[in-house]
C-alpha cells in the first residue's frame, strides 16, 4: 500500500516471479553446480588419454569444451539474467517483503554477491583459457586442476547460498535476529544440500546425454564410449539423489508442519506432501530407464529423446521448489508478513480503519454509497491482487463460483460476506482478509460486477497510480 | 515555482542494516565499478561495430574489431555481477523511492532481463561466426546492429528509474514507461553517459594494447603498438572535450531544486582534475611519448569520475532529503499510533 502496484492480470504476479527463478535454479543446478565437475572429469579423461597415446584423448578434450562452451553461453546469458530477474521481479510483485529482507540480512546477499563475483571471474578464466591450455600437458594439467577448483567453488556457492535461504525462511531468524549463522546449524540445512548436490549432478548427466547426441551424430563408436561413461556419472548420483531426497523428504513434516496452524491444513499438506514423493520416485526411474536405453542401446535412441530425462529432473525440482513456496504461505515472511504485504502487526489497525484510509495510493480514502465499486477495486488491489487476477491465472472470480456457483450462476452476496472474514480459517494458505465490514461490501460488489465480463487490467506499471488525499502534501 | 503534491508513503519500519554513510560508499563505488564495465561493454560494442564497417574497405581494421569483441566478452559479464552490489545499495538506502519508480516503469524494468538475454546472446553468435560469415559481411555486421541498438536502449530504462525515484511530485502523472522519459532531464543525462562511455574505452584500449606482453605484430597485423595508442589516446581526448557541451547540458537542465554550491563546486573540481588530465594526454599526443603519463592520466580521470559520482548522490541527497523528512513523520506518527493501539491491547489482557 506505500508502493505503485505493479500487477499482472493475465499470468498473475506470482508466475513472473516462479518463471524467472525455476529457469535459474536449473541452470545453476544443471549447467554449473552439477555440470563443471563432468566437464573437468572429461577433460582429465581425454588428458590421460592423450599422455598415453590414445587418439581419443582429443575427442575427449574437444567434446569437453563443447559441452563447457554450452555452459559458458547459457550461464553468463539465462543463467546471469534470471538472477539479476529475481531481484527485479521480487521488487515488482512484492517491494514491502523484499525491502524488508534486504534490511535484514543485507550482510547475506553482500557475501552471496562476493562468491557470485569471484564464480563469474573463475568460469571465465577457466573457458577462455581452454585451448591456449592444449599447447602442452604441463598447461593442459594447469588447467584441469583450475576446473577441479571451480568445481569445488561451484559447489560451496551453493553450500552457502542455501544455507543463507534457509536462514530467510526460518522464522526463528526473523523474530529473534538470530546471526547468520542459524542458516547453517538449522536441522534442515544439510539434508536439503545432501539432495541438491546429487541433484545437480543428475541434471547435469542428463543435460550432458542430450548434448552428446547432439554433438557426435557422426561419430557412432565415440559416442557409444561416451554414454558408457556419463551412464556410469548416473548410475553413481542417482541413488544419492533417492535416499537423500527420502530422508530430507522424510525431515518435512516434523519440521514444517508445526507451522501449520490448523488441522483441516494437514489433509492438503498431505495431498501435496504425497505428490512430491511420487514425483521424485517417477523421476529416478524415468532417469535410470533412459540412462539404460542410451548406455546399451544408443542406436535406436531418437535426439528428441534425449530431451525427456530434462525435462523430468526439471519438473521435480519445479515441484520441490514449489513444495516450498507452498508451506511459506500464508506468509511471506513468516510470523511477520503475510503474502498480500501486510504486518500481521497491523492488522488490528486496518480491521478498524480499513487498509483504504492507510494506503498511500488510491482513488477512494473510505468507503462511500457512491464509490462502492471502486473502492471495491482498490481493495481488490491492495488485499488480493499479490496472488490473484480477475478472470485469468488464479481467478479470484474463479475460486469463488468453485465454492458457491459451481455452474456459474451469480454469486451469493451475503455468503461471500459472510465467508471473506474467515476463510483463512478454512483455507489456512490465505492471509486473514485486512479490511474493515465496509471494505469486505466493497470487494464483495466488485467481484459481483465483475463475475461475467472479461475484464483484465494492468497494475501501476500501465495505470499509474493515484495519491490517496489523505497522504499527499 | 509552482508545488507538485506529492505521495507521503510510509517507509519500511525497519532499521537500516549498516550505518548509512558506510551504505552509501558502497554504493557509490560499487556503482562506479558496474558503471566502468557497462561502459567497456556498451563502447567495445560500438568500436566493434564501427570497425567492422570500416574494415569493409579496410581489412586491417577487421582484425582490429574482431580484437576489442574479445574484451567485450568479458566485460559484459562483469558489468552484469558488478551491478547486483549498487542494487542491493540502492534498495537498502531508497527503498520506496526506487522500487516505486520500478512498479511504475514495470514492463520495461522487467524487460532489461529478456533484452540483455537477447543482446548477450547476439554478441556471442557475431563474435563466433566472424570466419564463417565472412563472405556475408552485411549479415554479420547486423547481428551486431541489433545487439548494439539494444544496448543503446537499455541504458535508458535505467537512467529514467533513477532518474523518477528523485521527484515523487510526477509519479501520479507516469503512465508507464515511455511517459517517463521527457521527465528531469533523462535524456541529457543519457548523452553525458554515452560520451563518457567512449572516453572510458580510449583508456581501456590504450592500456589494453599497449601492454608489453600484447604481440600487435602477432594479433593486428598492419598496425603498430603506436598507432593504436594514438587512436586510444584520441578517442578519450575528443570524446571528454565534447563533455564540456554534453556534462554543462546535463549539470544545468538537472530539476534546480537540488542544486546547490556543494554539488557545484564537487562537478567543478572534477572538471578541473579532468581538464589537468587532458592537457597531460594532449602533451603526450604532441610529443609522441605515448604512455610516459599514462598512470597519472588515468588516475585523474578515475578521481573526476569519483566526484561525479560524489556528485550524483549529493544531487540525489538534495532532492530527496525534504520529502525522506515528511516520510519518516508519517512513519513514526503510524508506529507510534499502533503502539499505542497494541499497548492497549496487551494491557486489556
Amino acid at each position: 500500500m506505500d508502493f505503485p502496484i505493479f500487477h499482472l492480470d493475465f499470468f498473475g504476479d506470482r508466475l513472473l516471479i516462479a518463471v524467472i527463478a525455476v529457469i535459474h535454479v536449473i541452470i545453476n543446478h544443471g549447467l554449473a553446480v552439477g555440470f563443471l565437475p563432468l566437464i573437468t572429469l572429461m577433460e582429465y579423461r581425454g588428458y590421460k588419454a592423450s599422455k598415453n597415446g590414445f587418439p581419443e584423448g582429443e575427442k575427449w578434450d574437444n567434446l569437453a569444451y563443447k559441452f563447457m562452451f554450452v555452459a559458458f553461453v547459457i550461464t553468463t546469458t539465462f543463467g546471469a539474467l534470471t538472477g539479476v530477474g529475481i531481484w527485479f521481479s521480487a521488487a515488482l510483485i512484492s517491494p514491502a517483503s523484499i525491502g524488508s529482507l534486504i534490511r535484514i540480512f543485507f550482510m547475506a546477499w553482500f557475501i552471496e554477491w562476493v562468491i557470485f563475483m569471484l564464480e563469474v571471474i573463475f568460469i571465465m578464466i577457466y573457458f577462455l583459457t581452454w585451448k591456449k591450455s592444449n599447447k602442452d600437458f604441463a598447461a593442459k594439467k594447469k588447467h584441469i586442476i583450475a576446473g577441479t577448483a571451480l568445481s569445488i567453488f561451484s559447489w560451496l556457492t551453493m553450500a552457502i547460498i542455501v544455507g543463507i535461504l534457509g536462514f530467510m525462511m526460518n522464522s526463528g531468524s526473523w523474530v529473534e535476529q538470530k546471526s547468520l549463522l542459524t542458516g547453517f546449524t538449522n536441522p534442515m540445512y544439510l539434508p536439503q544440500l545432501a539432495f541438491r548436490t546429487p541433484m545437480a549432478f543428475v541434471m547435469a548427466g542428463s543435460i550432458a546425454f542430450f548434448l552428446t547426441f547432439l554433438f557426435l551424430r557422426k561419430d557412432f563408436d565415440f559416442k557409444k564410449i561416451v554414454l558408457k561413461n556419463i551412464a556410469y556419472w548416473m548410475f553413481i548420483w542417482t541413488p544419492h539423489v533417492f535416499f537423500a531426497g527420502i530422508y530430507y523428504y522424510s525431515l518435512i513434516p516434523d519440521l514444517m508442519l508445526a507451522n501449520l496452524p490448523v488441522a483441516i491444513a494437514t489433509q492438503a499438506f498431505q495431498q501435496w506432501y504425497d505428490s512430491l514423493l511420487y514425483y521424485l520416485i517417477a523421476a529416478i526411474i524415468v532417469s535410470m530407464l533412459f540412462t539404460v536405453w542410451f548406455a546399451f542401446k544408443p542406436k535406436r535412441v531418437p535426439v528428441f529423446a534425449a530431451i525427456i530425462p530434462i525435462l523430468v529432473i526439471i519438473v521435480t525440482m519445479g515441484t520441490f521448489e514449489r513444495f516450498r513456496e507452498f508451506v511459506r504461505k500464508p506468509f511471506v515472511l513468516e510470523d511477520y508478513m503475510y503474502s498480500n504485504q501486510l504486518l500481521l502487526d497491523d492488522y488490528k489497525i486496518f480491521q478498524n480503519d480499513g487498509v483504504l484510509k492507510h494506503a498511500t495510493y488510491t482513488s477512494t480514502p473510505e468507503v462511500t454509497k457512491e464509490n462502492m465499486l471502486e473502492a471495491g477495486k482498490n481493495v481488490f488491489d491492495i488485499t488480493c491482487s499479490r496472488c490473484h487476477t480477475h478472470h485469468n491465472v488464479n481467478s479470484v472470480v474463479r475460486k469463488f463460483e468453485k465454492l458457491f456457483s459451481p455452474n456459474g450462476e451469480p454469486l451469493d452476496k451475503q455468503k461471500m460476506k459472510d465467508y471473506i472474514p474467515v476463510m483463512h480459517k478454512g483455507r489456512y494458505y490465505m492471509p486473514p482478509f485486512p479490511g474493515n465490514s465496509p471494505e469486505t461490501d466493497a470487494l464483495v460488489e466488485y467481484i459481483l460486477s465483475i463475475q461475467k465480463s472479461d475484464i483484465n487490467i494492468p497494475g501501476a506499471q500501465v495505470n499509474g497510480v493515484q495519491i490517496s488525499p489523505l497522504h499527499l502534501k | 515555482m509552482f508545488a507538485q503534491l506529492q505521495p507521503i508513503p510510509r517507509d519500511i519500519p525497519l532499521p537500516l542494516p549498516l550505518p548509512e554513510w558506510f551504505l552509501i560508499s558502497v554504493l557509490i563505488i560499487s556503482f562506479l565499478i558496474h558503471i566502468l564495465f557497462v561502459n567497456l561493454m556498451v563502447g567495445g560494442t560500438f568500436l566493434t561495430l564501427l570497425l567492422e564497417i570500416v574494415g569493409l574497405k579496410n581489412p586491417r581494421f577487421n582484425k582490429l574489431a574482431k580484437a576489442i569483441e574479445a574484451t567485450v566478452t568479458v566485460n559484459k559479464s562483469l558489468a552484469i555481477v558488478a551491478g547486483v552490489a549498487p542494487l542491493l545499495g540502492i534498495n537498502t538506502v531508497y527503498t520506496i523511492y526506487f522500487y516505486s519508480a520500478n512498479a511504475l516503469t514495470g514492463y520495461a524494468w522487467i524487460s532489461v532481463v529478456p533484452l540483455v538475454i537477447i543482446a548477450f546472446l547476439l554478441l556471442y553468435l557475431h563474435k563466433y561466426t566472424w570466419e564463417k560469415y565472412e563472405n556475408k559481411k552485411v549479415f554479420h555486421i547486423s547481428i551486431l546492429s541489433v545487439a548494439f541498438l539494444l544496448f543503446l536502449f537499455i541504458p535508458l530504462i535505467f537512467l529514467s528509474n533513477v532518474n523518477l525515484m528523485l521527484f515523487p511530485e510526477d509519479w501520479a502523472s507516469v503512465k508507464g514507461f515511455f511517459s517517463t522519459l521527457f521527465m528531469g532531464n533523462v535524456i541529457f543525462r543519457y548523452f553525458h553517459f554515452l560520451a563518457g562511455t567512449l572516453a572510458v574505452n580510449g583508456l581501456f584500449f590504450f592500456w589494453y594494447f599497449g601492454r608489453e606482453k600484447y604481440s600487435v605484430e602477432e594479433h593486428l597485423p598492419g598496425f603498430t603498438k603506436d598507432e593504436l595508442k594514438k587512436y586510444a589516446y584520441k578517442l578519450t581526448f575528443y570524446v571528454t572535450l565534447s563533455q564540456l557541451v554534453f556534462g554543462t547540458l546535463n549539470f544545468f537542465t538537472l530539476p534546480w531544486k537540488g542544486v546547490n554550491w556543494t554539488l557545484a563546486y564537487v562537478f567543478i573540481s572534477g572538471i578541473i582534475i579532468a581538464a589537468v588530465a587532458m592537457f597531460l594526454l594532449w602533451k603526450e599526443l604532441k610529443s609522441g611519448n605515448l604512455g610516459k603519463r599514462f598512470v597519472v592520466i588515468a588516475t585523474l580521470i578515475s578521481v573526476t569520475v569519483l566526484f561525479m559520482g560524489m556528485g550524483r548522490h549529493i544531487y540525489r541527497k538534495n532532492v530527496l532529503e525534504p520529502h525522506q523528512k515528511l516520510v519518516n513523520e508519517r512513519t513514526m506518527e503510524y508506529q507510534k499510533m499502533k503502539y499505542e493501539l497494541l499497548k492497549d491491547t496487551l494491557i486489556k489482557k
